[in-house]
């Protein structure tokens, strides 16, 4: 067994055509044009389609053609372009469309800085769509988080319809590092579910416990209704409240009620009176460092790395946080997701650590929160 | 009307007098002339009263965003070609469709493009749209007297689209014309203009007199543009693909050697924009592990590509690394101003025992660790190899690497051309620098 060197970006391109995705589309952007490099190698080869679109919207567009067709598909940008995925991002939120979304985030806000790094996105990808129903948001630590969790993102997104955002980082997309090729092995790969034959009229009905309706392309021998309109079962526009309540009631439980399904992290424990640092993406890697050689009797805190943002994995941060006497988020950004800590938590006493100037935060900057704790 | 693909359970449901109500049972005429099924035709629809479309067919059926209607008809077609993709917009679509608009008449994808013109926003409040003459009474005040229509043909015929049409909503041979645009192997666009009695002839006076006479006044468009005719682009995209070379799988590394002496390695490596400093710090990587070091390059550079500083960071080391950043390097290799100039502050930091690589005309801030200055003009190297000569210069030293290390790195890199960098580094003496 030996190693690759690979950058984050070449590991999502490899992890998405591992999850079988055949069609790309995407508008150049630093620091996400390499992900199209690689699949532009390996997608057309294989009989799908990678392309260039005139702009983000319509790229994402093309992908959700092709996602209605039964194709599995992908695009990446950064911040700029995730500002103008918006409205899309709704229509596949609301008329459940499978389609995988990267956001190689770089340094806001706006045009920002295109070459340096943040996690500027975080609330942005969960509340940038209208209407405000729930989004998956998976965060890659590396290059191997980077491949299995553009492949979990495809599984998710094939399971429940739905769009899921990779939120990469600059730091973590563009820099390379060696990883060992079992840790490039696929995972079990999803693929939608037809409908019961009784539900093929019913473009977005549901049985029993199901909360995803069944899907069936545009093109297969029964006609298939996609539409952008608030829409009953049968897919035509609908006023009626009661259907729409449970319209919209069903597409926030599909995500949320099955959360733990999909709860990713890393923990490492240390004695409940340390701190507990809960950390995401890149800066991870600052905060273990400060734990890696140390046994764990001797750690100077606990570890929550957190690769599920959102649904917000509420039973995993009560379970690690509800015991800790002090926590401490660190986040690449002026304060984000501690909100979502100090909400689920119900508490006003997290310290706060934050940097959103193209620096790395260090581990040093972390040792030196945690021992003034 | 047996073969009808009109649902019967959903009537056309526009204003009295509307040209969309015939347009649509001439579009599902047209689909009967061609003898096409339920199942092989989607109806794509955009936003505004055109967007009511599909509705009204038992075809497949994909309604979207206003003014993007033709990207997802495009991501169908490629992802199955197979099927007959006919997009109605609005006028108000083309205008803010425009960028796709003119993107998908220069694409010349098999996809029919039918745009219901009645020159002005009807469901929104008869607004003006990019067809509004500007001696319309408008629901934006004088704006519409401010800009100048756009003519969709003509536009379309300088964007490249191979098949344009312009007809009245009330002509008769309407469906025929609408089946040979659909039959037609590539992007056709048809501009079919109408009535809105909602709003627009509510304050203005059109009809199809009028309609008839202006489009006899204007150039005739009428089937395929002999200068735009060409390949399908799908058809073209599978040809172009097809040559492909199969793609070559990730390079793969297992450890041949022992690796040097420390357990650890924090190199920086600086210079300017188009010296190649990434690609030989990717050189250093490659050969640090085939010494089965676990390895991890953070970059920096500006956006501009052959300006600026370029900088990399590159840590080997025996264990996983987590932090990819290096606040005391133990190596410098500094062969360039811009760089040298963007980290000034760093060369106090290097340790005494630490090592820089240098070109003896480059001028580096006070340090107290060993500096080795090379005379790359001596040795013929030009600028944009003196990352790499440097590199050299480091496995010559026995530092991090050795030469048998680098020349793994560059065989795995560089294939047949290895022997050029090889030869290039061969130049560099570390004695007599």
């Amino acid at each position: 067994m030996g190693f690759y060197l690979m950058d984050g970006n070449e590991a999502i391109a490899r992890g998405a055509f591992a999850a079988g995705c055949r069609f790309f589309a995407g508008y150049p952007i630093t620091p996400a044009s390499t992900i199209f490099d690689t699949l532009f190698k390996l997608i057309p080869a294989a009989g799908g389609i990678c392309i260039q679109g005139e702009d983000e919207i319509a790229s994402i567009g093309y992908c959700l053609g092709a996602s209605m067709a039964g194709m599995k598909t992908m695009t990446a940008t950064s911040g700029p372009g995730i500002s103008l995925y918006s409205e899309q991002i709704s229509f596949a939120v609301g008329s459940e469309i499978p389609i995988v979304i990267v956001d190689v985030q770089r340094l806001g806000p706006s045009t920002g800085s295109a070459t340096r790094g943040a996690d500027g996105d975080i609330q942005f990808l969960r509340w940038g769509n209208s209407g405000g129903l729930p989004v998956i948001v998976l965060a890659p630590v590396d290059v191997r988080d980077c491949f299995v969790l553009t492949m979990q993102a495809f599984n998710l997104a094939e399971r429940f319809r739905c769009p899921v955002f990779i939120a990469s980082n600059k730091e973590i997309a563009l820099t390379r590092e060696s990883v060992h090729s079992r840790d490039m092995t696929p995972i079990r790969v999803e693929n939608r579910v037809e409908p019961d034959a009784d539900m093929i009229h019913l473009p977005f009905g549901v049985t029993g416990d199901n909360s995803t309706p069944g899907f069936l392309p545009i093109g297969g021998h029964a006609t298939v209704r996609q539409t952008s309109s608030t829409h009953g079962p049968d897919g035509y526009i609908t006023t009626d409240p009661q259907v729409i309540h449970q319209f919209q009631k069903r597409l926030c439980n599909k995500l949320i009620s099955a959360i733990t399904d999909y709860t990713f992290y890393d923990f490492y424990a240390s004695d409940r009176k340390n701190p507990l640092v809960i950390v995401y993406g890149i800066t991870a890697r600052a905060a273990l460092d400060s734990l890696r050689t140390i046994p764990e009797e001797k750690r100077p805190f606990s570890l929550l790395i957190l690769k599920t943002l959102w649904p917000v994995p509420e039973a995993l941060i009560r379970e690690k946080g509800e015991s800790a006497e002090k926590i401490i988020v660190v986040e690449m950004n002026m304060g984000q997701y501690v909100k979502e800590i100090e909400r689920v938590l119900s508490r006003r006493d997290i310290r706060f650590l934050g940097q959103m100037n193209g620096n790395l935060i260090t581990p040093e900057q972390i040792l030196e929160v945690v021992s003034n704790e | 009307m047996n073969n009808s693909l009109l649902n019967p359970q959903r009537p056309p449901v526009f204003c009295p007098g509307c040209t969309h109500d015939r347009i649509v049972h001439e579009v599902d005429l047209a689909i009967q002339k061609l003898n096409l099924n339920a199942d092989q035709v989607v109806l794509v629809s955009d936003i505004g009263c055109s967007g009511l479309f599909d509705t009204f067919f038992k075809t497949h059926a994909f309604h979207g965003l206003h003014g993007r209607a033709l990207t997802y008809a495009a991501g169908l077609k490629m992802a199955r070609p197979d099927l007959t993709v006919i997009v109605t917009m609005g006028d108000g679509g083309i205008g803010i469709g425009g960028a796709h608009f003119l993107a998908a008449c220069r694409r010349n994808l098999d996809l029919t493009l039918l745009i219901l013109n009645n020159f002005n926003f009807g469901m929104t409040g008869g607004q003006f749209s990019v067809t509004t003459p500007p001696e319309s009474q408008v629901g934006s005040g004088f704006l519409n007297r401010l800009e100048r229509p756009l003519d969709i043909c003509e536009t379309g015929r300088s964007a490249g689209a191979a098949y344009l049409g312009r007809y009245s909503g009330f002509q008769k041979d309407l469906a025929e014309k609408l089946a040979e645009a659909i039959r037609y192997p590539g992007f056709s666009v048809i501009d079919i203009w109408g009535i809105c009695p909602g709003r627009y002839t509510k304050k203005n006076k059109l009809s199809i007199k009028t309609i008839e006479t202006t489009l006899e006044k204007l150039d005739l468009f009428d089937g395929p543009v002999k200068e735009n005719m060409r390949k399908e682009y799908f058809t073209h995209y599978r040809e172009l693909a097809g040559q492909l070379p199969p793609p070559l799988p990730p390079l793969h590394l297992e450890a041949a050697f022992e690796p040097l002496p420390g357990d650890r390695h924090d190199l920086i490596l600086m210079g300017d924009a188009g010296q190649r400093i990434l690609t030989a710090g990717e050189i250093l990587c490659l050969a640090g592990m085939t010494a089965g070091m676990r390895v991890s390059q953070k970059n920096e550079y500006n956006i501009t590509v052959l300006r600026g500083p370029s900088i990399s960071e590159i840590i080997l080391a025996k264990e996983q690394i987590g932090y990819t950043g290096i606040e005391t390097p133990s190596v410098l290799i500094a062969v360039g101003r811009e760089g040298i100039g963007r980290r000034k502050s760093l060369f106090a930091r290097i340790p005494p025992h630490g090592l820089i690589i240098t070109g003896s005309d480059l001028e580096l801030p006070p340090v107290q660790c060993k500096v080795l200055k090379l005379d790359f003009q001596k040795f013929k190297i030009s600028p944009q190899d003196r990352a790499l000569a440097a590199i050299g210069a480091l496995a010559k030293s026995r530092r991090v690497i050795h030469m048998e290390m680098l020349q793994q790195a560059l065989e795995l890199r560089f294939g047949s051309n290895a022997p050029s960098s090889l030869e290039l580094i061969s130049r560099v003496s570390v004695e007599n620098p």
